[in-house]
């Protein structure tokens, strides 16, 4: 009895709260990290010299630093020079940034896959470069890359969890503020995990049903 | 009084050290349907690609209705593009719009029409190329003949006032030529202004009011399919009509 | 600047000690993963029904939750309630091999679906049992085809170890930290941190690469056309 009052006033109020401030967390580094990463792909491809160079730099420092590092740059290391971000900005920037440097692999596999065919007959009907990379380029490579793009939301909803170690406090954060007061650490960090294999779970239900509305007749079979 | 719509003067390229077009020339006039022949590797592919800049010449110059064509100048690059339409041999229909909105995007991403007005002229060049029953599927669902016959809606939805169209029936089985050859027909009587690679002499023969033989890049020899067919000069164009024939001949 | 540079310069030797942790770290956990992840894989594409869906659940519940709650579910609550004492390195190891081998149970998968089915078929035909064509056949191949995902593998189990700090495993990323709050040289001090990451990340992968072209098999194409 004594235990489902502590779940009841302690668990679940904290749990909710860190559950919230987590949605907070990875719905707009989500979508800001897939910007970015259309973005920088689209830059590899077909952007400038420089661009281009830029951009690959950028993917490579991003994706070869680890995301703990790279946070800890944001927040503790920003200071050094006097600038100063909250733990949920330097969170949400950090995993939008990273995110993206991985989603821009993706969008430029995609990008390559398309035949060069569909370009000279955009071409020649006339349209511009840019009416032609946003009406038929990436309308077929976010298709293709949506998989990858895909398993990348789901690796940002697990690593949301790093937010802690910079004093973002969220679900896990909550959890391990529960489980130091009442030295439950199995039983709560198995109901945190349980809340992250949920939400996993729903992002890649919801990420497949996306995918199959977008899925074309026959259009992923001429891979080339 | 025949009046000149395209004039191509002296167009080269070359890719590395090899000249893949050597100063070709050609004046082509309203209702005029072209068809250039010649081994593989001549140069018809690059040729027609550079009537559209689709490849970039090294040297010469167009005009279009007695306007010189500046490809530099994006905005007229463009705008000339949509005058004149190009078939691949390969389709490239954009593979994920289906064949109403191949259509109709280029009419309302490049024209500017709106949509319902795009969809409507849409529709009828699709009726035209009797696949208007087929509007609503995608390439992967259309056979090899339906997807030309697509892709000659799309260029025409442009209202070009040239064609160009290299080997458009090539990659087709022989049984589905027919279909394109007999919208190909219909567009030559309605007046509309060709140039076509092939290697169909039968058809191109019926056709045709000149025949271009090109051979390294070079024109080698023009003429009436009659001339060009039967009495031709060169050596190496009677050898290759004979060849051609052999392989080709009888489809129409 | 030059506080920085010497602040770097000092820590240096602490951090690159560091990194010796973090590559001990990184390739137990692979090895471990790996030695957990091949039977996985064979199990899964080979097994009874019942088997596959067993592991089915185990790559879900592994992939499903994120790497710092393993670690504090292990460390602070499994280790205390099953009273095994393991050190933070120990568990470490344990936590991120276990969510590898998830992870390379489905690298492999994919490697022994993508090869012909005649392979299994033909070494069936020469009176091999089950299990010998797939340890001689079926493995062999598959092993190779799956290096360019375990150099992946690698990477993703190289940056995951910076976590693994959480724990106070004195890895690079703990160093680093620990000198930083010291001498006040936070943005310095990470960023070297992130270079040597850097370093280890394309120096690993490079070597990986090497050992693809090595143990390629002349000829040989993933379709096995
Ligand atoms: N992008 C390119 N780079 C280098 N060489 C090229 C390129 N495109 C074409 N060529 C070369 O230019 C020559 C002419 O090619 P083109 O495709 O115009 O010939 P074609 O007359 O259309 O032949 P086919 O009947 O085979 O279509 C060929 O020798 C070809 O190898
Ligand atoms: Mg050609």
């Amino acid at each position: 009895m004594e235990e489902w009052l502590y779940i009841q006033t302690e668990v679940y109020p904290a749990l909710m709260k860190g559950f919230w401030v987590s949605l907070q967390l990875i719905l707009p580094s989500s979508i800001l990290g897939l910007f970015i990463g259309i973005m920088i792909g689209v830059l590899r491809v077909y952007g400038s010299r420089p661009a281009m160079a830029a951009a690959n730099t950028y993917v490579a420092l991003f994706r070869g630093v680890p995301l703990v590092v790279q946070l800890f740059i944001w927040y503790f290391g920003l200071p050094y020079i006097k600038i100063y971000l909250s733990p949920f900005i330097a969170a949400v920037l950090g995993f939008s940034l990273c995110s993206g440097a991985y989603h821009s692999e993706y969008v430029r596999g995609a990008l390559l896959s398309i035949r060069r065919g569909q370009m000279l007959a955009a071409q020649s009907l006339g349209f511009t470069k840019v009416q032609m990379i946003f009406s038929i380029i990436l309308p077929q490579a976010i298709r293709r890359a949506l998989p990858g793009c895909g398993n990348e939301i789901i690796y940002l909803i697990k690593y949301s969890s790093l937010a802690y170690m910079i004093t973002c406090i969220e679900l896990t954060g909550q959890g391990k503020i529960l489980a130091s007061n009442s030295f439950k650490y199995t039983e709560i960090f198995l109901i945190i995990g349980a809340c992250y294999l949920a939400m996993t779970s729903v992002a890649s239900l919801v990420l497949n049903r996306v995918e199959d509305r977008l899925r074309l007749p026959g259009f992923e079979h001429h891979r080339i | 009084m025949p009046t000149p719509i395209l004039r191509i003067e002296n167009v080269s390229k070359r890719y590395g050290k090899k000249d893949v077009l050597k100063g070709v020339s050609l004046t082509v006039n309203k209702g005029d349907l072209k068809i250039l022949i010649g081994p593989s590797g001549a140069g018809k592919s690059t040729l027609l690609q550079c009537i559209n800049f689709l490849v970039k010449p090294d040297e010469g110059r167009i005009w279009l209705d007695g306007q010189e064509v500046h490809y530099a100048h994006k905005r007229d690059l463009y705008a000339y593009r949509q005058k004149v339409g190009m078939i691949f041999q390969d389709f490239n229909l954009f593979d994920h719009l289906n064949a109403l909105e191949n259509v109709r995007i280029g009419m309302v991403k490049v024209r500017g029409m709106g949509n319902p007005e795009a969809k409507e002229r849409a529709v009828m060049e699709l009726e035209r190329v009797g696949l208007r029953e087929h509007m609503y599927k995608y390439p992967a669902q259309l056979s090899g003949g339906q997807k030309q016959r697509v892709s000659i809606a799309r260029a025409l939805a442009m209202d070009p006032k040239v064609m160009l169209l290299d080997e458009p029936t090539s990659a087709l089985d022989p049984e589905l030529i027919g279909e394109v050859h007999s919208v190909i027909r219909d567009l030559g009587n309605n007046g509309m202004t060709m140039i076509m690679a092939t290697h169909q002499i039968g058809f191109a023969s019926s056709l045709a009011n000149e025949i271009i033989f090109m051979e390294d890049g070079r024109i080698l020899e023009r003429g009436t399919p009659e001339m060009i067919f039967c009495h031709a000069e060169n050596a190496r164009t009677r050898e290759f009509c004979s060849k051609i024939t052999e392989l080709y001949g009888e489809t129409r | 600047m030059p506080e920085s540079v010497i602040a770097i310069g000092d820590a240096l030797p602490y951090l690159l000690e560091g990194s010796l942790v973090t590559l001990i770290v990184v390739v137990g956990a692979m090895v471990l993963g790996l030695v957990l992840g091949v039977p996985l894989a064979a199990a899964q594409v080979y097994g009874p029904p019942v088997l596959r869906r067993l592991i089915g659940l185990y790559v879900w519940f592994f992939r499903g939750i994120p790497l710092l709650v393993f670690l504090f579910l292990f460390y602070f609550g499994l280790c205390t309630a099953l009273d095994v004492n393991l050190s933070a390195f120990t568990v470490a190891i344990i936590v991120l091999g276990l969510i590898s081998s998830a992870y390379q149970s489905q690298i492999f998968r994919g490697a022994i679906l993508s090869l012909p089915e005649g392979q299994f078929k033909a070494a069936r035909a020469l009176g091999m049992s089950d299990l010998k064509a797939i340890c001689f056949i079926v493995l062999p191949q598959a092993l190779r085809l799956s290096i360019p995902g375990w150099s992946n593998e690698y990477s993703i189990i190289l940056k995951d170890s910076a976590v693994t700090y959480a724990l106070g495993v004195a890895e690079i990323m703990a160093r680093a930290h620990f000198v930083a709050t010291r001498t006040y040289q936070q943005l310095p001090l990470y960023l070297a941190a992130g270079v040597i990451f850097l370093i280890l990340t394309y120096a690993g992968t490079k070597g990986l690469r090497l050992l693809e072209e090595k143990v390629r098999i002349p000829g040989y194409s993933p379709q096995g056309f």
